[in-house]
């Protein structure tokens, strides 16, 4: 069975498609390997050889990996969920209870997108701990360190719009409350707070533009920061590993 | 100016001479950087044009309360649509608002303590706006108070008046 399978991956390989799409042979050498990730869009950013010690569970805990994991479940059921949901007033309350009780399966996806934004601010945070207590944004990783914070504001952004969306009674105080706190800033506070809404009070267009934030800008701007904040790990030579990574002691 | 150097270099061109040393690449750069700063600010300045909307469907600012006789004396009504207490005492009528100033939460009357609440981080007010307790750093606005000419109370929430400001009726 297993020579089989083998064997039908092997003639695979020698397919014109296959190899028109993998363009290099097998990865059986260190060179070929390197060169197997080098040439790959999807892994070009990712290093080519890790240290085995920043592998292990303490040195990360793999908060870094878990945020990204609840990153992509939440742009996935983000998207699901908006063939249900209609940004305007009447209709978003409803919508959000026709996905709770009358929308197959409606209830799972919404809980699912509700409960990884909740868990995401939690790994993000804990990620920062981490990172902060292991002094990872020390020389060389000052630079990504700044990325980091970046990472963490746009997640609290896109858990305070998204916050918005559900249009009940929870939803429409957090909002008022939280813009009339951006209305205390010096100056520029009660303008900005009018542009973020749209208006005066939190109405259609405080809705539809939070939603607009929620589902296209933000979204954007933080894969665009993961990107860089991947990419720099590796070019900051990995994690920060120490010696007691090894075996537990010093 | 005429020293034996400049035999043998060529003469640059006029406009160049006369521009300081600022060649010609360094000048067609600046004129760029330039023109895209200038289109840039341009856009800014259009883009948050466009993020100001010009008509506003909320509700509107100014309201009719009613017959002034509608309030008893020593009365303290919330108008829960318009967000405003119409208050009547002997020395007159007056509107408060009941939008807390702390961070905007609806409050409530309660009669049991002749006090003005707020749910939400425990603001408490006199029936004339003026702050007991809390997180709220100013009083409650009084709004301008007057009568129509088929005599109903009309409130403009947009014209904030002094306290001592009262319509006798």
């Amino acid at each position: 069975m297993a020579t089989t399978f083998h064997s039908a991956l092997q003639s695979l390989r020698e397919t014109k498609v296959w190899k028109s799409i993998f363009r290099r042979g097998p990865a059986n050498t260190n060179r070929t390997r390197s060169l197997a990730v080098f040439g790959n869009l999807f892994l070009h950013w990712m290093p080519v050889k890790v240290r085995e010690k920043s592998l292990r569970v303490r040195a990360s805990y793999y908060l870094g990996s878990i945020s990204f994991i609840l990153f992509i479940v939440l742009f996935v059921t983000g998207i699901l969920l908006m063939f249900y949901y209609h940004p305007a007033a009447p209709h978003a309350y409803r919508d959000m209870k026709d996905l709770q009780f009358v929308v197959s399966n409606g209830v799972f996806l919404r809980n699912l997108h509700r409960l990884a934004a909740h868990l995401m601010v939690f790994v993000v945070f804990w990620h920062m701990f981490h990172v902060f207590y292991r002094g990872g944004y020390k020389p060389p990783h000052e630079f990504n360190w700044i990325v980091g914070v970046m990472l963490l504001l746009l997640t609290l952004f896109l858990s305070y719009t998204g916050y918005l969306l559900p249009w009940d009674q929870l939803a429409f105080w957090a909002v008022t409350v939280g813009t009339n706190i951006i209305s205390a800033m010096p100056v520029v506070g009660n303008k900005v707070r009018f542009l973020l809404l749209g208006g005066n009070i939190v109405g259609e267009n405080a809705l539809l533009r939070f939603y607009v934030l929620h589902v296209v800008i933000l979204p954007l701007i933080a894969f665009f920061f993961i990107g860089i904040h991947f990419w720099r790990v590796q070019k900051d030579g990995g994690l920060t590993v120490k010696p007691k990574d090894d075996d537990g002691k010093e | 100016m005429s020293d034996t150097k400049s035999a043998s270099v060529p003469a640059l061109p006029r406009s160049v001479q006369a521009g300081n040393g600022i060649t010609r690449r360094d000048f067609l750069n600046e004129i760029t950087l330039g023109a895209l700063g200038i289109a840039g600010l341009g856009s800014v300045a259009v883009t948050y044009q466009y993020f100001s909307p010009n008509v506003l469907f909320e509700p509107s600012t100014t309201f009719r309360a009613g017959n002034p006789d509608l309030y008893p004396l020593h009365s303290v009504t919330f108008l829960q649509d318009q967000q405003v207490y119409i208050v009547r005492m002997p020395e007159g009528f007056y509107a408060v608002s009941a939008v807390c100033t702390h961070l905007g939460c609806i409050t409530a009357w309660h009669p049991e303590h002749e006090l003005i609440e707020c749910p939400c981080h425990g603001s408490k007010f006199k029936d004339d706006g003026t702050k007991v307790a809390g997180p709220a750093p100013r009083p409650l606005p009084h709004f301008a108070i007057s009568l129509t000419a088929d005599g109903e109370l009309l409130v403009d929430k947009l014209q904030n008046i002094k306290p001592s400001q009262v319509l006798k009726v």
